[in-house]
């Protein structure tokens, strides 16, 4: 009804097509043998019966989904359905399994299913149901599965968060090229992993090591000259930008605006227990995610660098006045950063999956989430913080649609702010 | 190489609708930055409620241009209240972060399926400034069809009418905040920038001037991506974080506490990204350097990441800044 389209008969259109549909409801309940259908109004429609051995079955729900359009109904009692649709293409057919008799289930392809037109205004969309067990998981596994993906995507965010914020305790330099490290790392990967076709336990640490080498370049060519030309800390973080856009392009010239993988990132999940699916490769990266973690821990906590570190990030001066010598100690601070950014990108590459050259920068809001959640500057509030971003990001998108997972961390992150400006472990001091 | 094209390219960039669009939100950012200290780096998600706000007001409401262009302006001082009031109080850097952060939040809320009916999703809008009704902004469009101008200056009805619409609404803007800036408010609002405790200490709201400073710059950066969506599409893909690096350094480049500063710091940053953009695919073709003209349209992006950061390093205040109004006090 191309009519509707017109703006001047609209509201008339649309006033004939209601009448004309509780017209049809009218009918419904006079004559229970038509089709139970919704959208009449459209020429194109979506429909199906819902049978089990030749028998119809009454009052299954089903809904249809796509195209920015949404309509439910349920079959009548010859088991038809009809959803009429406002335009032909691909729509997700969701049978509502719970409305089906006790034991009955769909039994392939699962619940819901891509439905697309062809030629025709009409398609046929029939489940195959039969007696078996439904793939309905309980809330509970639900979310105990997302736990296990958040902690494993916080982890992998953690690795780059506690260098972004130790580079800010020592330097006050809120780095906005950190996402470009992230993407380095993956990057000297693929090149190792790939092109040059190492094994990946040769590739992966040469990977980290050169990321390292980097952080050293960086510190030595760029951030040192430049502390002591006494730039304030704002310049500093627009300097970062002007790198981060230059980092970013560089590495676009160079693997181009596609996507590569390492290799093993199809690695088939295997169910744990309940609803929780991880690969070797996940459960590797998780591993190696806490190893290198502890030992970046005990690094802070035990040795004289570590300690000198703190004293940094306390008090720069008084650090200084101590004996520190600051300069060293912040270019070992960029080159673990840099190292640890470089290990994050190799994660990423496994966990999105793939190699792009803007990777890092689509998770750098994130990392900046969790370091300013954490209290920028503390390093273990960096990996607090990153743990809460990741598990909130992976158990929200039970509530909310997927593509609006990281929408989630962000508001909170701007109402943690609200609240507690300092983050979870900063001081108070550090507010303006 | 083929000089004159590049030369006739190049000066098309001097004038262009998306020179003047970034030159309303590169004020709108001086106006935060350069003269209320505030590091706003959300520039683009105002421009994207200015932009879309205009867009769905048409597209969904039915309102006539300027209606909708108003929603949009609303839309935006709405937006700067809700992010005023949790973030004002925070420190600089953290204000980059949040900012940056909401800007991302206004395009992840663009770019989901979740409200595809009214945003268009990643596609985007289009089709809202002509109107078969005739109330789009190219419906009100008095100029009869045919060419204008001369040279690399020639433009169609359409363009020019954008044109036209754009200087005005920019040369609105540049006499306003020249007015605003003299005026004892601006005193203030500077003062503020130097040093916040002193204008407390005078007995000023210091947050409510910041609210009031973070409103009209937030305006001004909607009626940047009204201006640009009166001639393009909006759509998610355009109001990315880049975007608010590019504005910060077109406005950096002509001078952040300037009045005319972020104005020709635009034209000269849009020139210059034409002038690259020429130069760079002929030496590309031409085989001069071995590149593939994707890989040369790349380099210009490097460019200008290494002028930023050269900028900031050696002449923070912009071509035309004065020295001693350094915008970089905290």
């Amino acid at each position: 009804m191309n009519i509707l389209s017109s703006s001047h008969t609209n509201r008339l259109a649309r006033g004939i097509a209601i009448s004309f549909l509780s017209f049809i409801a009218v009918l419904g309940i006079a004559m229970p043998a038509s089709a139970d259908s919704v959208g009449e109004e459209y020429e194109a429609a979506i429909l199906g019966n819902v049978r089990i051995d030749g028998e119809p079955i009454q009052g299954v729900r089903i809904v249809v989904d796509g195209n920015g359009y949404n309509a439910e109904t349920v079959t009548d009692e010859k088991g038809r359905w009809l959803i009429g649709v406002p335009q032909t293409g691909t729509y997700n057919v969701t049978l509502d399994e719970s409305t089906l008799p006790e034991g009955i289930a769909v039994l392939e392809g699962g619940a819901t299913q891509e439905v697309e037109f062809g030629r025709t205004d009409r398609v046929t969309k029939n489940f195959f149901i039969g007696e078996g067990t439904r793939n309905a998981t309980s809330l509970f596994d639900q979310i105990v599965a997302r736990l296990v993906y958040g902690i494993n995507f916080g982890l992998m965010l953690g690795l780059a968060a506690v260098g972004l914020s130790l580079v800010y305790g020592t330097t006050g330099l809120s780095n906005f090229a950190h996402g470009e490290m992230v993407t380095i790392g993956a990057v000297l990967a693929l090149i190792f992993g790939v092109v040059l076709q190492l094994p990946l336990w040769i590739a992966i640490p040469i990977a980290v090591g050169l990321s390292a080498g980097f952080g050293w370049l960086m510190d030595a060519g760029l951030w040192r000259p430049v502390r002591k030309m006494g730039l304030g800390i704002v310049q500093l973080m627009i300097v970062s930008i002007g790198l981060s856009l230059a980092l970013r392009y560089i590495i676009q010239f160079f693997i181009g605006g596609g996507t590569e993988q390492l290799p093993g990132f199809d690695e088939p999940r295997v169910t744990l227990f309940g609803a929780t699916a991880l690969s070797s490769t996940d459960l590797i990266s998780m591993a190696l995610s806490i190893v290198v973690i502890g030992g970046f821990a005990y690094w802070l906590l035990k040795t004289k660098t570590g300690k000198a570190t703190r004293a940094i990030s306390d008090n720069p001066d008084l650090a200084a006045a101590s004996g520190i010598d600051v300069d060293k100690v912040i270019r070992v601070v960029w080159i673990m950063a840099a190292g640890m950014a470089g290990l994050a990108g190799v994660l990423w590459a496994y966990f999105r999956p793939g190699i792009k050259w803007d990777m890092g920068t689509q998770i750098l809001l994130l990392i900046f989430a969790a370091v300013v959640l954490g209290g920028l500057g503390t390093a273990f509030g960096a990996l607090v913080g990153a743990l809460v971003v990741g598990i909130l990001i992976e158990t929200s998108s039970l509530l909310i649609p997927a593509d609006l997972k990281y929408v989630g961390a962000l508001v909170v992150l701007i109402l943690v702010l609200l609240v507690r400006p300092q983050g979870l472990l900063g001081k108070k001091q550090r507010i303006g | 190489m083929d000089w004159g094209s590049i030369l006739n390219n190049t000066l098309q960039g001097l004038l262009t609708p998306t020179t003047l669009a970034f030159s309303l939100a590169a004020l709108g950012l001086a106006m935060h930055f350069g003269f209320a200290g505030l590091l706003n780096f959300g520039i683009a998600g105002f421009m994207a409620i200015g932009g879309y706000g205009y867009a769905i007001a048409v597209l969904t409401f039915g309102l006539p241009w300027w209606a909708g262009m108003l929603f949009g302006i609303v839309g935006s001082i709405i937006f700067a209240l809700i992010l005023g009031i949790p973030t004002l109080r925070l420190r600089g850097d953290y204000l980059a972060i949040v900012t940056i952060a909401s800007a991302e939040i206004i395009r992840l809320l663009f770019l989901t399926t979740a409200f595809t009916d009214v945003t268009g999703s990643a596609d985007g809008l289009f089709g809202f400034n002509t109107r078969t009704d005739g109330s789009g902004f190219q419906n009100a469009n008095p100029l009869p069809a045919g060419s204008y101008g001369a040279g690399p200056f020639t433009y169609n009805e359409q363009t020019l009418w954008v044109l036209i619409f754009g200087i005005i609404m920019l040369v609105v803007g540049v006499v306003l905040l020249w007015a605003l800036m003299r005026s004892p408010w601006g005193r203030v609002i500077k003062g503020i920038r130097e040093d916040e405790d002193a204008i407390r200490a005078l007995g000023k709201n210091v947050f409510a001037y910041k609210m009031q400073a973070l409103v009209i710059g937030g305006v001004y950066g909607a009626m940047g991506g009204i201006v640009y969506a009166t001639f393009a599409n909006v759509s998610p893909g355009v109001f990315v974080t880049s975007l608010t690096f590019f504005i910060w350094t077109s406005l950096l480049l002509g001078g952040a506490a300037t009045i005319l500063g972020p104005v020709i710091g635009s034209i000269l940053f849009w020139t210059l990204q034409a002038f690259l953009t020429n130069v760079l695919s002929e030496v590309a073709i031409s085989g001069i350097l071995p590149v593939s003209t994707t890989q040369a349209s790349t380099l210009r992006f490097v460019l200008v990441g290494v002028g930023l950061m050269l900028l900031v390093i050696y002449r923070p205040q912009g071509i035309f800044g004065d020295k001693r109004e350094l915008t970089f006090v905290k």
